[in-house]
């Protein structure tokens, strides 16, 4: 499997939110299809998925999962909690990769009773809770960003600072232009998509 | 020319076979069984559909919450069904996966409309497939078209499914059924609605909250039920205006002897 990196996703927990930012844009060879795709999956109302990779397995990928989960809701009658969502989607990447591997990169967030959870996935099957995490050649750029300027003490302002400061990072010293992204914010009231230009912070930007 | 066939060796194990008055004997007994269930009653509004069921009697050390007949399949879709709830249970599992099935593939909602035509479907088959027997359910499937009109569907143990205005289904059905075709108009509120719906159900059961279930849809919203308070607050306001009306009858009747 070639990995495509262009996708740029990247993700930071706070003690009762989290926030996940990607990429709107879907290229084609040299040229560029759209640049308003939503990339984050609402797989319940309380979890969602970032997702970066192959653009035909992203959607199958992603509406597989989500599809299932809300197959166990009708079935059961209630949710699943974040860190259960994480683990069965884990284990459909695990078991794809030696079988029929699906080329996405996942960042699943969710909040429930247990608070706010943030996992690094990956097409391997890989997993990992964090409380920042990227993928993607817009990884490179913003895991030190979120280094500096995130801790998941901080509030929800900070977090939108420093996904902002993340943002102008990846549209500064990335190579291909990614002229929109779309951030979506999961608390204990559900998700709902975060308009960064309304920030009224203006600090350091344009270094 | 040769022409191949190929035939697989295989046991008859048809069980669902014609009777010679062209009846389907298997299929009618399933209907027996929807006749012995509890009572079902679905009811179209102008603008939601309303589901009450009979709750039927439990062991007193039962815990009542596994006890329900009113299934939702999918956001915008719910049903409900008469007859052999071990059944409904099966089928409302395949219609969930239906719905997630469709949405998967097409990334829309699926209709009511495709929804009751796809078990109605699921219904027929097993009346015509070696070493089954026919579902023994009838069922209220509820939900928004495409052109936000309420829609209530009945599927038949037979596979037949048809729309209704409202409908009962179960035990004394006849009963509730005629009561229906007498109260339920053309324009219906969804509060006359509930109400009509509660009476109806009052007709056959007895009177309680613990003994009904009510449950409906609005456009655009999801299945909601009625808490028990105000199921109690509509039967005795029923019961007390059915009691004065008992009154004005006695009166009129003593006056003219």
């Amino acid at each position: 499997l070639i990995q495509s990196r262009m996708d740029s996703t990247f993700a930071i927990k706070g003690k009762d939110f989290v926030l996940l930012a990607a990429d709107a844009s879907v290229a084609h060879s040299i040229i560029s299809l759209k640049n308003t795709e939503d990339k984050i999956y609402e797989l319940d109302k309380h979890v969602c998925m970032a997702a970066a990779g192959d653009a035909a397995d992203r959607p199958r990928f992603c509406n597989y999962i989500t599809r299932n989960i809300q197959l166990f809701k009708f079935r059961n009658g209630h949710s699943l909690p974040t860190e259960t969502i994480a683990n069965f989607t884990r284990e459909q990447l695990a078991y794809a990769i030696r079988h029929g591997p699906y080329q996405v990169d996942v960042l699943l967030g969710g909040v429930d009773e247990t608070g706010a959870h943030l996992y690094f996935m990956d097409y391997l099957g890989t997993m990992q809770e964090v409380e920042k995490a990227a993928h993607g050649y817009g990884g490179y750029f913003v895991t030190s960003v979120l280094d500096n300027y995130w801790s998941p003490d901080k509030t929800l302002e900070d977090a939108k600072f420093c996904m902002k400061k993340c943002i102008n990072e990846i549209q500064t010293r990335f190579l291909i232009n990614q002229s929109k992204f779309i951030i979506k914010c999961i608390d204990k009231d559900g998700v709902k998509i975060i308009d960064l230009n309304e920030q009224s912070r203006q600090a350091g930007l344009d270094d | 020319l040769k022409e191949q066939v190929y035939i697989q060796m295989s046991y008859d194990t048809a069980i669902t076979v014609f009777a010679p008055n062209g009846h389907l004997f298997q299929v009618d007994y399933a209907f027996e069984a929807v006749k012995r269930g509890a009572c079902t009653i679905g009811i179209k509004t102008n603008d939601s559909i309303i589901l009450a069921v009979e709750k039927k009697a439990i062991g007193k050390l039962q815990d009542p919450r596994a006890n329900t007949k009113i299934f939702q399949l999918d956001e915008h879709i719910s049903m409900s069904c008469a007859g052999l709830t071990a059944d409904a249970r099966v089928l409302a599992n395949i219609a969930r996966l239906e719905c997630q099935y469709y949405r998967f593939n097409y990334e829309e909602a699926p209709s009511v409309t495709y929804i009751a035509k796809n078990i109605a479907k699921i219904k027929q088959k097993y009346t015509q497939r070696g070493g089954v027997r026919p579902f023994g359910l009838s069922c209220l499937i509820i939900g928004f078209d495409q052109n936000g009109e309420p829609n209530l569907y009945l599927t038949e143990p037979s596979g037949s499914y048809s729309l209704w205005k409202a409908n009962a289904l179960g035990k004394n059905a006849k009963t509730v059924q005629e009561f229906l075709e007498k109260h339920v108009k053309d324009q219906i509120t969804h509060e006359e609605g509930i109400k009509l719906a509660v009476q109806a159900l009052l007709e056959v059961v007895e009177s309680g909250s613990n003994k009904v279930e009510i449950a409906y849809m609005k456009k655009g919203e999801t299945l909601s039920y009625l808490s028990e308070e105000k199921i109690d607050t509509l039967i005795s306001e029923i019961e007390s205006a059915q009691q004065a009306k008992q009154e004005n009858i006695d009166k009129m009747a003593q006056l003219s002897t």
